[in-house]
């Protein structure tokens, strides 16, 4: 991507986070709304996070024979553990590093 | 004007604390966009021009992969759509506002600043000045923000490939699922989003991120009635 084209993408993706951001502010009156679209919005979230994180720890897909010998997915395991523990995104980020570490030492 | 300068620094205060979670995110990805293949400029520029970091981070993720502007631009809308219910949520306190100011917080609610100001918006008083309260969480956040991407900027180029940093994203992503998942509907959608994701690793252009994230919210909507029985 060229300099020129890297600034513009940038620039829609500034303009629509603000127009998401200026929605309601602006004019709620025309906008859906209701239980309904809440529910929706609520699963947004952890849809487009699980769809982030999957492909991060299998790059190349599943497959359980390799499982073993995937750092990342122990660190996977670890993080989790610690998130649900401490709710705290410092920490997780910390004990899944170091997992990263410790594995990928482990199987060299 | 007294009241707003209160309102403002109370603002100030209650974002404090919030930024301790921050700036390290701010550091990270400053190291994380130059490691992705972005500019250093960019990676500055995108803090003050989306200023919204984990939109910031598939930004940078996605444009190291070589997706389309059209994927990227969409994506980036995806992953920043929860702001529309915190729009939704402070429009009420912020309707007599003049259009500068609705511009002006609009630009500035992000998540942090919105957990930190909606406690005062609900329950304190329902004075002329309390947007003044959203204006102090809002800046201090842009300010701590905009100092920790460039800081990280700074310490990335010192930092070495090896050590797998670009790793913290996920974890990020990983504590903040954690975080946000208070049902088992929340956790089925976050499921279903990952294999789909998995399935369509084969999809050009990463299309297969957007179709997992339809079909996570799909999931999750449908296996909502069951939730009750677990509770």
């Amino acid at each position: 991507m060229s300099t020129g084209s890297l600034l513009l993408t940038m620039a829609a993706c500034g303009l629509v986070t603000f127009l998401i951001r200026l929605s309601f502010i602006a004019g709620g009156r025309y906008l859906p709304s209701g239980p309904a679209f809440s529910l929706f919005l609520r699963y947004v979230p952890p849809a487009v996070l699980g769809a982030l994180i999957a492909p991060e720890i299998f790059p190349n897909g599943v497959e359980l024979a390799a499982l073993p010998g995937n750092p990342r997915w122990w660190a996977m395991v670890v993080a989790l553990g610690v998130a649900a523990l401490s709710r705290s995104v410092l920490a997780t980020i910390a004990a899944g590093m170091l997992a990263l570490w410790l594995v990928q030492a482990w199987l060299v | 004007m007294s009241s707003a300068r209160t309102e403002f620094f109370g603002g100030v205060r209650a974002e404090l604390p919030l930024l301790l979670g921050v700036v390290p995110f701010g550091l990270i990805f400053g190291v994380l966009g130059l490691a992705a293949g972005l500019p250093g400029w960019a990676v500055v520029l995108s803090s003050s021009l989306v200023f919204g970091g984990s939109s910031q981070i598939v930004f940078a993720q996605l444009f190291g992969g070589g997706a389309p502007a059209p994927v990227i631009v969409t994506t980036v809308g995806v992953v920043n759509l929860r702001h529309a219910l915190y729009s939704a949520a402070v429009a009420t306190y912020l309707k007599a506002l003049p259009w500068r100011w609705k511009l002006l917080l609009a630009y500035l609610l992000t998540d942090e600043a919105f957990a930190a100001a909606i406690g005062r918006l609900r329950e304190g008083p329902a004075t002329p000045a309390r947007h003044w309260f959203l204006f102090g969480t809002g800046f201090t956040l842009w300010a701590g923000w905009q100092l920790s991407t460039l800081a990280g900027v700074l310490l990335g180029v010192a930092i070495p490939a090896g050590w797998s940093l670009d790793f913290s994203v996920a974890l990020t992503f990983i504590a903040l699922l954690v975080l946000g998942v208070h049902r088992r509907s929340d956790a089925w959608a976050a499921l279903a989003a990952a294999a789909t994701a998995l399935l369509s690793l084969g999809l050009p252009h990463k299309l297969g991120l957007l179709l997992a994230a339809a079909v996570g919210v799909a999931v999750g909507l449908l296996l909502r009635r069951f939730d009750k029985v677990a509770a």
